[in-house]
């Protein structure tokens, strides 16, 4: 009996989480850029520059794997029946979190979920990322704790909740009958990718898993502090041990905090910005990967906070804000990268938006219902 | 009764943590608009020794926790 119910609450979060981490290592030997498998963050990034929102040549793809999360969680939802519309939790302020999740991430080069990924492939440059995502998650807590809430979400039509996997449909069939009217990187990792068909697949894999595990790399750590619940987090260090292992046994584990892939030495500036990737991810409610799965059930308010992100990725790269990965010269000196000063004062002013949002939605100020 | 519907997660389940802390009680009824949010609040209730039981209403469910 007691067994029974391990497997019931520990199975689907465990199942997703290797399947994540496989469908991760499949990816990237299928020619996804390395310790990318998947990168909620750098492909919403890609998605827009394939779009033309910004002109960073490098990083413009279509990538089939937002789809397929997109579109497997939609049909995960309508199958057990919880494909809902809702809307109406403060839409404006959830897409300004978004925007500024976004460009906390690319300032890392990564998500929660890109971090876990480069954690198990030996890069120890993400654990500054681990550790400020983890200080922004505290910080969200501390609010959430004192009362902080958006506001309820109402019961919309479905069309409401359709709007964003029907964009998603749209964008599958541009890519396969009308590619002429996107960009593609012919360098960078844009131009690395696996064939559509496989990304679209591990995508459906892994959003429709995610839609009934409620995977979410922020939850995971935030139920552990808020509610001493560990599930969530049995699929975070399921996906980290998963690739792990598989780097291992495919000879693509690196232990360095040096020349990892697309990645930074400016441990600070990934600490910052993962800490305000962490603090906006609880805000949200979610990290960016669930942002998908409930914007694929039907939330508004998620795919909202997805448009937000897709536009904080075009800021991100139009102002010139994100990483730069470390590189090696002609002449074999060995290149810091990271940010600039328009990527420093963005993350400052990313802090500022977090709490001015907090502040003005916590209790005792203007209620809301 | 605790209506909880519409809140994002973890919302739900720190309202009902709020009242099971402030007060302990015997009996709690919570109402809620997600399966979700009925997972999440039943696995806090049973480490907290409550039982509980989930009635559909509508587009919603009502949960009862009981000592």
């Amino acid at each position: 009996m007691r067994e029974k119910s391990w497997i019931r609450e520990y199975g689907w979060i465990l199942l997703t989480g290797v399947v994540v981490g496989v469908a991760a290592l499949i990816l990237t030997s299928a020619g996804n850029p390395k310790n990318m498998g998947f990168c909620i963050a750098c492909f919403e990034r890609d998605i827009a520059g394939a779009l033309g929102m910004h002109s960073a040549g490098k990083v413009q793809y279509l990538r089939p794997e937002i789809i397929g999360i997109v579109l497997g969680s939609t049909l995960a939802a309508a199958v057990s029946k919880e494909f809902r519309g809702r809307a109406g939790s403060s839409p404006a302020c959830r897409f300004a979190i978004g925007v500024f999740v976004m460009i906390g991430a690319l300032v890392f080069l990564g998500c929660p979920l890109r971090m876990v990924i480069r954690l198990g492939g030996g890069d120890l440059t993400a654990v500054a990322g681990l550790l400020g995502f983890l200080a922004g998650i505290l910080v969200g807590i501390f609010f959430l704790r004192r009362g902080f809430s958006l506001g309820r979400a109402y019961p919309v039509r479905k069309g409401e909740g359709s709007i964003l996997p029907g964009m998603m449909i749209l964008l599958l069939f541009l890519l396969l009958a009308a590619p002429s009217l996107l960009r593609f990187s012919e360098e960078g990792p844009g131009s690395m990718h696996a064939f559509w068909g496989i990304s679209l697949i591990a995508g459906l894999a892994v959003g429709a898993l995610a839609q009934r595990s409620r995977l979410c790399m922020a939850g995971g750590l935030r139920d552990v502090f808020l509610l001493r619940d560990f599930r969530l987090l049995s699929g975070f260090l399921a996906i980290w041990i998963t690739v792990t292992i598989g780097n291992l046994l495919l000879g693509s584990y690196h232990l360095s905090a040096l020349s990892q892939p697309i990645a930074h030495s400016q441990h600070l500036w990934s600490f910052l910005g993962m800490a305000l990737a962490g603090w906006g991810s609880i805000l949200l409610g979610g990290c960016p990967l669930r942002q998908l799965i409930l914007a694929g059930e039907g939330n508004g308010d998620s795919a909202v906070t997805v448009l937000g992100m897709i536009v904080g990725a075009a800021v991100s790269h139009n102002f010139g804000l994100a990483g730069a990965a470390d590189s090696v010269a002609a002449d074999g000196t060995y290149v810091i990268g990271g940010i600039g000063t328009a990527g420093m004062a963005a993350v400052a002013l990313g802090f500022a938006v977090l709490l001015a949002v907090t502040l003005a939605h916590l209790p005792g100020k203007e209620e809301a219902i | 009764m605790i209506d909880a519907r519409g809140f994002s997660c973890p919302l739900p389940v720190i309202m009902v943590q709020k009242a099971v802390q402030k007060d302990s009680p015997a009996s709690l009824a919570v109402l809620v608009d997600a399966q979700v949010a009925v997972e999440n609040i039943t696995r806090y209730a049973h480490s907290q020794g409550y039982q509980v039981q989930v009635t559909p209403e509508g587009r919603d469910f009502k949960l009862i926790l009981e000592k």
